[in-house]
């Protein structure tokens, strides 16, 4: 029999697609276990309704409960919807490291404050479009080494 | 029909068909970022769009493919406002502004509502949306607020748009009656209010053109609404079934 705690921590390792330096765990994008009959679902919500990246996160967590011999399924729930306030800490140190700017507080601010440059870390900055590669990502520039990059926007 | 089923159906079509226009601008917009910025909020739309269509197909036996590909036009429920073709960018930030500050009020109501479904969808939605808002009010006081060319296209897209704004509020006896359902009638002055202020600092003229038309949410729509539904449905049609 296994444990809860070891299906949350084999699927939590399942990697973002858009951003692999971050788990579905760190992201907060699973949401947790339950059990129906001899059933085991486990539950991951969006980061933004349209995420494409979805479909392939729910197929490699079927793909880790079978490595497990767990008979299960996935369930995506949209409801409390997502927010960045639950990406973890080591998962926002990971993004830096990877050369994305974490978010912040969440909703878009409008007295803006500064985001600092995750590669030389000037808080001298510059946002050039609220809209970056992916849905969670805006696009920035850094006045001070003149590097443009991505910032996980806050939601 | 149902009434859930409809009135899910008139926010799911919304938002899958103001997706199509807006995808139509990947490629074409003025400069790379707002290609990515209309890329992403295209994705938004299309995303809502899914869960809406999901949740009405659940009431009424289809799929979210069956009801985006396998509908003719008069099935489809949508605002007028949301099928009129792209026009120039002054245009396509007008209709965003006035569609994101609707849908905006719209689903920060509705993420109270005692449907769970629709309230999960809506708490998800409003959040995306206000990025929406943020990004169509920028580029309206931008636009309307830059050169004598840019200000006269801002005019432009907002009075052209205007006669198809008052649809999204209208009110019927369905809206009245399901108790899950935002009346949108509730929110007109709400969007008056932004929609004006932002255009009034945009140092553009106030519309005001008083006829309105009506029609979408019975299924009468522009003569534009066939060819749109003709490249969005085509390859479903062509080849049923298909999956890649």
């Amino acid at each position: 029999m296994v444990t809860d705690a070891a299906i949350l921590e084999a699927v939590g390792e399942v990697p973002d697609p858009e951003v692999p330096v971050l788990t579905i765990a760190d992201l907060g994008v699973l949401r947790g276990v339950r059990h129906e009959g001899d059933e085991v679902v486990v539950t991951i919500t969006p980061t933004y309704s349209g995420c494409p990246a979805m479909d392939l996160i729910r197929h490699e967590v079927e793909l880790t409960l079978q490595s497990l011999n767990v008979d299960g399924r996935v369930e995506t729930v949209l409801s409390p919807a997502w927010t960045t306030d639950w990406m973890s800490e080591s998962g926002k140190a990971k993004l830096v490291d990877y050369g994305i700017a974490p978010p912040s507080a969440s909703g878009p601010v409008m007295l803006r404050l500064s985001i600092r440059c995750p590669l030389c870390g000037s808080p001298d900055t510059t946002e050039l479009s609220h809209f970056g590669s992916t849905s969670c990502k805006s696009l920035w520039r850094c006045n001070t080494c003149r590097e443009p990059f991505d910032h996980f926007k806050s939601l | 029909m149902n009434d859930l089923f409809v009135y899910t159906l008139r926010l799911g079509d919304d938002a899958l068909i103001s997706a199509q226009r807006t995808a139509e601008w990947i490629a074409a917009a003025p400069q790379l970022e707002e290609d990515v910025a209309l890329g992403n909020i295209g994705l938004d739309q299309l995303g809502q769009a899914r869960s809406l269509l999901q949740y009405a197909g659940s009431l009424d036996g289809r799929t979210e493919d069956d009801l985006a590909y396998f509908r003719d036009e008069r099935e489809f429920l949508n605002a007028q406002l949301c099928e009129l073709p792209n026009g120039d960018f002054g245009f396509a930030m007008a209709r965003l502004l006035y569609f994101a500050t609707y849908q905006h009020l719209l689903y920060d109501e509705l993420r109270s509502s005692a449907d769970e479904t629709l309230a999960g969808v809506a708490g998800k939605a409003v959040k995306e949306v206000a990025y929406h808002v943020d990004h169509a009010m920028q580029w309206v006081l931008r636009l309307g607020d830059g050169t004598e060319e840019s200000h006269r296209r801002m005019q432009a897209g907002l009075d052209a748009l205007w006669p198809y704004t008052a649809e999204l509020f209208e009110s019927d006896p369905l809206v009245q009656r399901l108790p899950v359902a935002v009346d949108p009638s509730t929110l007109h002055d709400a969007w008056l209010e932004r929609v004006l202020a932002v255009i009034d600092e945009s140092t553009c003229e106030r519309p005001s053109s008083s006829y309105q038309h009506t029609g979408g949410r019975l299924g009468r729509h522009t003569e534009h609404m066939g060819y749109l539904l003709a490249e969005l449905q085509h390859v479903a049609r062509s080849h049923p079934g298909a999956t890649w």
